[in-house]
């Protein structure tokens, strides 16, 4: 009796068990799927908002452009038809705010009542039009030939130079300038915070004697638990000022201020998880070391450094898996400029940065909206790529120890 | 002059008082054995010689160690030249995760030695001293926990003998070991007797009878008799000595 009662209540908590394991799997599947749903939909898409129309003249061979080529036309950059395969006529713009240099108010009647009357006959009577204006605007006996747009391609995405998710007439979707700015802020906290780290977690873990440890572990973890907007005032107080100081900028706000921003709040994850592998070198090893005559310096560098290698590893890359999913600091202090950086020195725009500062805008299940899940997506592979980069560097110790 | 010469010597881990003055002195070219129950301080006493107790946080030291009559607690002496002097081959083999070849380098390397001709030399030399050369000759570039525990801990004993030390410590060296690698230990130790002064703890009574010269034996942090192991053997003055030998209690 009492023995079933036993297995029963061991059933029971091991159902339990069960039952959160699979909750959390889920929750996570399903939010990944969610992600990916939302941002490969943005490749179903066209980058022209869905109320607007391209119109050109009914005789125009032309039927359907490319993004960029949409853009480099009313960019004026490409200037005649022929350009993108149509007949040699020299392209012009139309723009409903000029209408009234072409028609009178007359014409255009009270409250513009004859506005799509005016457009379609501007249109018809010129051969060489593009307009771009809302679907309202076009008349039931409208002349002219609605203008087709290639959907936005995965590679245009990708390698795109140029990110002006909300241009008009179509949106421009590049997202290289995003992924390298969130590359160079990361590489460069990373490259700031793991000789300090690794320093730190010397000092911790070889030098420092048990009191002082006492005191400044707790206080490192306890720099993981700030707040990031905390991290983003100190970086906009502070190091953006110094960085224009020291550098002579117009601006402060640059991938170096993200850069030193990133790099202090991955320092406790650096300097803990190395500290922690150092830590772990077995006491064996280092009184071997020294009792072989080998210095204080000897012994970290010979012995401690390479038994706790993969940790530090593990801890570096952790850290800029933090540095690279980070928001709101780096919102805070990189001034958010979308341009392919070429030093440190100027300004970025992140992957999340980018996503927490549109997102609100963008109208839900639009192209933007998607596009910006589509920057999720990215952010999500490559923090799974650095996951699995950690996995892989601690298991191949695991192996190493047998 | 003696090799080693201990001058009333207390030691505190913080407030606990591990030994209590100990004053003892050993000759030359000898054997001498620690030996007593768990905890009476063998290791703590061991440890002073190389000044190993050093890395232990809020330890305390009093009285006087002499090697060669020169105070190794003195301001002036360098730790570092000192453990060069006095090696020390710990209860469990403690091999570096690195080559055969590169463990017994180390301390020659860490000792700034660059000529590669006299480090490969004194290599073979040293693992030649411990009876290892037949059985890793082949393998030097293997890892060194490749080998048995047996041969690990000769190798430890061979890194021990390369940066040729005068003084040779050993805590509980065979502990861990099969009998016969225990008896390889106990022949090797025998035989380096003729160029290094020896300290061993051992538990072990058969061993410390069958190696040694001299025995100290202690209780409770005190060094209750020091003689000639064949007296303290047959003929052990306290009744303590005597009790501990025979098995009565430890
Ligand atoms: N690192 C340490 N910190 C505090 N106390 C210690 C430390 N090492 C040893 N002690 C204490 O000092 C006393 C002597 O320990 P020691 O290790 O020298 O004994 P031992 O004779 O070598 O014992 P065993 O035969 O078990 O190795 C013990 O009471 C032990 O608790
Ligand atoms: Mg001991």
């Amino acid at each position: 009796m009492k023995t079933n009662y036993k297995k029963f209540q061991e059933k029971f908590i091991e159902g339990l068990l069960m039952l959160s394991g699979t909750v959390t799997s889920l929750t996570v599947l399903l939010i990944v799927v969610f992600l990916f749903s939302e941002g490969l939909g943005v490749f179903n898409k066209k980058p022209i908002d869905d109320d607007f129309n391209l119109t050109i003249h009914a005789e125009n061979r032309i039927s359907k452009l490319s993004p960029s080529q949409v853009k480099n036309i009313f960019d004026q950059k490409i200037k005649n038809w022929k350009e993108v395969g149509g007949k040699d006529e020299k392209i012009i713009l139309f723009k409903i705010d000029d209408i009234s240099d072409f028609y009178t108010d007359d014409q255009l009647g009270k409250d513009f009542k004859n506005l799509s009357w005016c457009i379609n006959d501007y249109i018809v009577k010129h051969r060489g039009v593009i307009a771009f204006f809302s679907k309202k605007y076009i008349s039931k006996n409208f002349k002219g030939k609605i203008l087709d747009v290639d959907k936005i391609k995965v590679s245009e995405f990708l390698s795109g130079d140029e990110w002006f998710p909300t241009a008009r007439p179509v949106a421009q979707m590049g997202v290289k300038p995003l992924i390298l700015g969130t590359l160079w802020v990361s590489l460069g906290a990373i490259l700031i915070a793991l000789p300090l780290g690794l320093a730190a977690a010397i000092y911790l873990s070889e030098i420092a004697n048990s009191r002082i440890r006492n005191i400044l572990k707790p206080l490192i973890e306890l720099l993981a638990g700030i707040p990031s907007v905390v991290y983003g005032f100190f970086g906009l107080v502070i190091i953006v000022p110094l960085i224009q100081q020291l550098f002579n900028l117009p601006v402060g706000e640059t991938a170096l201020a993200g850069s030193v921003v990133l790099g202090i709040m991955a320092l406790p994850t650096i300097i803990t998880i190395s500290e922690d592998a150092m830590r772990n070198t077995p006491r064996a090893m280092k009184e071997a070391s020294l009792a072989l005559g080998a210095s204080k310096w000897q012994t970290i560098y010979k012995v401690v450094i390479p038994h706790s290698a993969s940790g530090i590893t593990a801890g570096a890359i952790l850290g800029i898996g933090r540095a690279i999913g980070e928001t709101m600091a780096v919102l805070m202090v990189t001034g958010n400029a979308a341009i392919i950086p070429t030093t440190l020195l100027e300004p970025v725009r992140t992957i999340p940065a980018t996503i927490a500062a549109e997102l609100g805008e963008a109208p839900n299940g639009g192209v933007h909206y998607q596009a910006l899940f589509a920057l999720g997506c990215i952010l999500f592979i490559i923090t799974l790529v650095i996951n699995l980069l950690v996995e892989f560097v601690t298991k191949r110790k695991t192996l190493s120890k047998h | 002059m003696h090799k080693i010469e201990s001058k009333n010597v207390n030691f505190y881990y913080g407030t606990n008082q591990a030994l209590k003055d100990i004053s003892l002195s050993i000759e030359k070219n000898t054997v001498t054995a620690l030996i007593g129950p768990s905890g009476c301080g063998k290791s703590t006493y061991l440890r002073l010689f190389n000044r190993m107790n050093d890395l232990i946080d809020n330890t305390k030291l009093e009285g006087q160690i002499l090697i060669d009559g020169v105070d190794i607690y003195a301001k002036s002496t360098n730790v570092d030249t000192l453990r060069k002097n006095v090696g020390m081959v710990f209860q469990k083999p403690n091999p570096f995760p690195k080559t055969i070849f590169e463990n017994v380098a180390y301390g020659l390397r860490v000792n700034g030695v660059t000529d590669k001709k006299f480090i490969e030399e004194r290599v073979i030399n040293s693992i030649q001293q411990v009876a290892l050369w037949d059985e890793v000759k082949d393998k030097l570039k293997k890892s060194a926990f490749e080998l048995s525990g047996g041969q690990q801990q000769r190798l430890c004993i061979a890194r021990a003998l390369a940066i040729q030390p005068s003084v040779i410590l050993m805590d509980e060296p065979t502990s861990a070991l099969d009998p016969i690698s225990t008896a390889k230990i106990e022949e090797l130790v025998y035989e380096l007797k003729d160029k290094y002064t020896i300290v061993i703890v051992t538990h072990n009574m058969q061993q410390a009878g069958r190696i040694s010269d001299t025995t100290g034996f202690f209780y409770m942090g005190e060094l209750i008799e020091f003689d000639q192991t064949k007296n303290i053997f047959t003929n052990p003055k306290e009744e303590r000595t005597q009790n501990y030998i025979t098995g009565r209690f430890g």
